[in-house]
């Protein structure tokens, strides 16, 4: 641990300057590191959009040193200080190959190192049908996607496409019906659509995709391709489905860094939000709520419209729709898990729910252990942060407005329960809100809040790792980008300013601003 | 800094010509560590293999004469085929081909009902109480993960490829040492008290078959075995000079080789066994959350783990035969560096093995491992939670290990700049 010299951080000015200090701030800065970038000589970039990501008041207000490190860099010339330890103080230095999702944070003493690794069992636990001896593993079911959370969440990282004739696991369909004025489950099939059941029960059928293809067509004459998939269901073994369900498709997300992304203060993600576009930037980012049962609501950040407030609560949630298996919580409660009173075969089935062991069939012992883990999984370090290129890249990335939603940086509340999270300047590229990304990335289904066109901004951090962890995973919300240029590429609603920038740089520029992707 | 100490040392080896294995010199290489640990490796599943084959023996007898006696005596071929196979866990972590190929043998907690008939009185109370009849030793064709299988005869390629999911995101646990555990010993349903699995020998006799299908019964216990042997097979092979696991092991490094043996030892001890099969099991006070639950041999299990853990660290292997394999160890290694921990790595793991054969003396006296963590057997929990705590123990000095040797993983380098981007925001 390096000791800290009371030396003030050398960079961006505090946001008490004027806007026009700032600007002249830029200029200055450019002149002094002698480059010409993109925005002063690309005349049909138009304007700058890095001017419109200015600290928001509000994030921790009064306090200029931390708002000073705060503040959206303006100098790539260097990395920032900080900036390799994306995880902060906990950030994993030491692997960065199959296995570089998988670390404990490094912040962890070792007494909860063993807290982390009986997580981590539970994690790779593969839950069993009831019933069985094993009385605290069973459960399983009766339908689910995966039967273990490492089975979606692979190598503690993202799901991915089915490969090689394989059916649907790791990418799933929610279903998503607006039939009594409120988004809800579909009446026969549930919340979600289930590719697999316990022996003896049909599962509820499969999923089949075709492909679309989608253009884009850079400004130097290249274009390229997407493809869009749409999915139908297949084989359906309960019926029809209702017609007013829709299907919306969720590759499963990397678990790295979920302890920290909980840690910043409601607050400051709010501060973030701008519904109507006050400021005029195009960008309309909006929060999302969880009703939780004793009638409070609390701010949504996980899962892919962030429709859950917690760890804890995407955890339970997720043990109930995709494993079948129930926990304290009385919304999830059923042992049957999504198992609808149309399905009647569930109700003959045996459950795992055991009284002497813990409420539900995932007691708290349990939901409190996998918890903890998906709290502490380290965020790999940047790599080649110093590199020409990667800064290159980093600046076309702030250039193009892409940090107005992929917030860089953040620094956790003082005010969290676990040592190890709180007061941590972490960089995950992302502001946790909801934007609408216009109509070719639309699931037409809301979440919540969430509208059938938005999405949350989905972290970057790690992100360079992701193929290195898993080869066969994808990007975006159900992995049809296979690249992270097509990720980018396939931005549109509220990005659309910021795809009009990429699609205007040259070859090299695209090459640099995915080397910085890569980097993270 | 370590490397470079460690570069004097082989250079003085090399001057020194020291050739005998015999002598407990204080210098060993890594490659001649390496090359002990390739060895016990291959020892240890070859011997697996063995008492594989000697178990198939006794199963085949089981089958074709089922009786006390004969279903006796394939319970204790299974019971003498786990220890050395127990020996050889500390190979899966560290080594991704172990790892990845680990479920097909050892996977656990086992789909009971998908293979067998099971008690209804496990499982919470259903509105209709029935026997669970979806399994295969019942039904030629059963429905599993919404796709019909046709399983009219019972063969290995049934259970390794047809109930087996691609991609590891979904495995049957359906074969291993734990699915012919079950199908010898049935479930165990005395919960805390003493007492394992007591499935009948009938439930092999075609000519008084109790519990049904005694025919597709015996089909599943010789394919299953069969299975097992098959993977042993393939494992000891690997193994070998030119295998695949010691290729893998030695092209990657001395470096990787001495990492793949440290976190082997500590994952080991301190995530897998320390935490996952022991306290786990005592947290939750669930009995049957024990690796051979149906035999009731989880305290030997537990062992001849540490066995294994020690037998790495002091590059000593004990046959089943009695024969010893031994070589420069990876604690002469250790010494070479740091004498003090070295010896105190040793002891730790001597204590630990005493710890676990506390547990084992307790089984072989009648208290197995279930009642040990029973709720309310206070002095049973406080075994276990020794073994634990010795276990814990050693992974520190594990961790101090893998630091003296240098191999630790590249840390980076801070820079001396102001704005070094490595640093630590506080």
């Amino acid at each position: 641990m390096n000791s800290m010299t009371r030396l003030e951080y050398v960079g961006t000015r505090s946001a008490r300057h004027t806007p026009l200090n700032i600007v002249l701030f830029i200029v200055v800065a450019l002149v002094l590191t002698g480059r010409a970038s993109s925005q002063t000589t690309d005349s049909t970039s138009g304007k700058n959009l890095q001017d419109d990501t200015a600290l928001p008041s509000a994030v921790w207000e009064g306090d200029e040193r931390i708002r000073g490190i705060l503040a959206p860099t303006t100098d790539f010339s260097r990395a920032e200080k900080f900036e390799l330890m994306q995880g902060g103080a906990g950030t994993q230095k030491t692997n960065f190959d199959r296995n570089a999702y998988s670390q404990e944070t490094a912040a962890l003493n070792f007494e909860h190192l063993q807290t982390f690794k009986l997580g981590n069992a539970l994690f790779n636990k593969l839950w069993v049908a009831s019933p069985a001896s094993t009385q605290a593993s069973d459960g399983l079911g009766p339908f689910y996607s995966a039967r273990a959370c490492q089975g979606c969440h692979i190598k503690d990282g993202r799901g991915q496409l089915p490969v090689s004739g394989e059916k649907t696991a790791s990418l799933v369909l929610q279903l998503k019906n607006e039939g009594n004025g409120n988004w809800g489950p579909d009446p026969v099939y549930g919340g979600q659509f289930h590719t697999s059941a316990v022996p003896g029960v049909k599962a509820e059928g499969l999923v089949g995709m075709a492909h679309t293809s989608l253009f884009r067509t850079f400004n130097d004459g290249t274009i390229h391709e997407l493809h869009k998939p749409a999915y139908h269901l297949q084989q359906l073994a309960y019926g029809e489905i209702h017609s007013l369900t829709r299907l919306s498709p969720r590759l499963a997300p990397a678990v790295h860094g979920l302890g920290l992304l909980e840690s910043i203060a409601a607050d400051h993600v709010l501060a973030y939000a701008d519904p109507d576009d006050s400021n005029g930037d195009g960008i309309s980012g909006r929060p999302n709520w969880q009703r939780l049962e004793y009638g409070h609501r609390a701010l949504g950040r996980f899962g892919h419209k962030a429709a859950m407030s917690s760890v804890r609560e995407q955890n339970v949630h997720a043990l109930f729709t995709d494993m079948g298996l129930s926990s304290s919580s009385d919304a999830l409660s059923n042992p049957q898990g999504d198992c609808t009173s149309a399905q009647a075969i569930c109700a003959s089935l045996a459950h795992g729910d055991q009284a002497r062991l813990g409420q539900g069939e995932a007691p708290d012992k349990v939901v409190d252990l996998i918890t903890f883990y998906t709290h502490n999984l380290a965020v790999p370090a940047r790599r080649n942060v110093s590199d020409p290129q990667i800064l290159a890249g980093k600046q076309l990335f702030y250039n193009s407005g892409c940090a107005s939603c992929h917030v860089p940086k953040h620094i956790t509340s003082r005010d969290v329960e676990q040592d190890e999270l709180q007061y941590q300047l972490i960089w995950p590229y992302t502001d946790l809100l909801l934007h609408d990304m216009g109509p070719d990335l639309a699931d037409h289904a809301g979440e919540g809040d969430a509208t059938g066109t938005e999405w949350r901004t989905a972290p970057l951090w790690g992100i360079g790792l992701a193929k290195t962890v898993n080869p066969n995973t994808s990007f975006l919300h159900d992995g049809r980008a296979s690249t992270l240029l097509d990720a980018v590429l396939w931005h549109g609603g509220e990005a659309q300013n910021s795809l009009n920038h990429v699609l205007d740089m040259s070859k090299d520029e695209r090459s640099k601003l995915v080397s910085f992707l890569e980097s993270l | 800094m370590m490397n470079s100490r460690l570069g004097l040392t082989t250079l003085a080896t090399t001057g020194l010509l020291l050739a005998s294995s015999t002598i407990y010199s204080a210098t060993v290489t890594p490659s001649e560590v390496m090359g002990t640990y390739a060895d016990i490796a291959q020892a240890g599943y070859q011997d697996a293999l063995q008492t594989a084959r000697n178990l198939k023996v006794s199963v085949q007898t089981l089958i074709a004469e089922p009786s006390e006696q004969s279903l006796e005596d394939a319970r204790t071929a299974w019971k003498s085929a786990r220890i050395p196979y127990q020996q050889t866990e500390v190979y899966r972590f560290g080594n991704a081909i172990v790892d990845d190929w680990e479920g097909k043998v050892n996977a656990w907690p086992l789909d009971e009902g998908l293979i067998d008939y099971v008690d209804s009185s496990y499982g919470a109370d259903s509105e209709i109480n029935h026997l669970y009849t979806a399994n295969i030793i019942a039904n030629p064709s059963v429905t599993i993960n919404g796709q019909a299988i046709d399983a009219n005869v019972i063969t290995p390629d049934l259970l390794s490829s047809q109930l087996h999911e691609a991609g590891g995101i979904e495995s049957n646990v359906a074969t291993g040492y734990h699915a012919i555990e079950f199908l010898l010993w049935g479930q165990d349903l005395n919960g805390s008290d003493a007492g394992a699995g007591s499935r009948p020998f009938t439930d092999y006799d075609v000519n008084n078959c109790s519990n049904g299908h005694c025919d597709r019964r015996a089909q599943y216990l010789s394919a299953v075995t069969d299975l097992l042997i098959d993977d042993l097979e393939y494992m000891a092979s690997a193994w070998a000079s030119g295998g695949e696991a010691r290729t893998a092991l030695t092209s990657a490094g001395a470096n990787a080789g001495l990492a793949a043996m440290l976190t082997g030892m500590g994952s080991l001890s301190y995530g897998e066994l320390a935490g996952e099969r022991m306290q786990l099991g005592l947290m939750l006070h669930d009995p049957e959350e024990e690796h051979d639950c149906f035999a009731d041999n989880t305290s030997a299990s537990h062992y001849y783990d540490g066995v294994g853990i020690q037998n790495v660290y002091n590059g000593i292997y004990k046959r089943v035969d009695g024969s010893i394999v031994s070589g420069p160890s990876l604690k002469e290694l250790l010494a070479a560096t740091d004498e003090s921990l070295a010896t105190e790595l040793g002891e730790d793991l001597q204590t630990s093995v005493d710890a676990l054969k506390v547990l084992l003396e307790s089984q072989l006296n009648g208290q197995a491992y279930d009642q040990l963590i029973a709720e309310g057997n206070t002095d049973g929990n406080d075994m276990v939670q020794s073994a634990i705590d010795t276990l814990v123990y050693q992974t520190r000095n594990i961790e101090r290990a893998v630091v003296a040797l240098g191999v630790a993983g590249i840390e980076f380098e801070g820079s001396d700049s102001l704005d070094d981007p490595s640093s630590v925001f506080q």
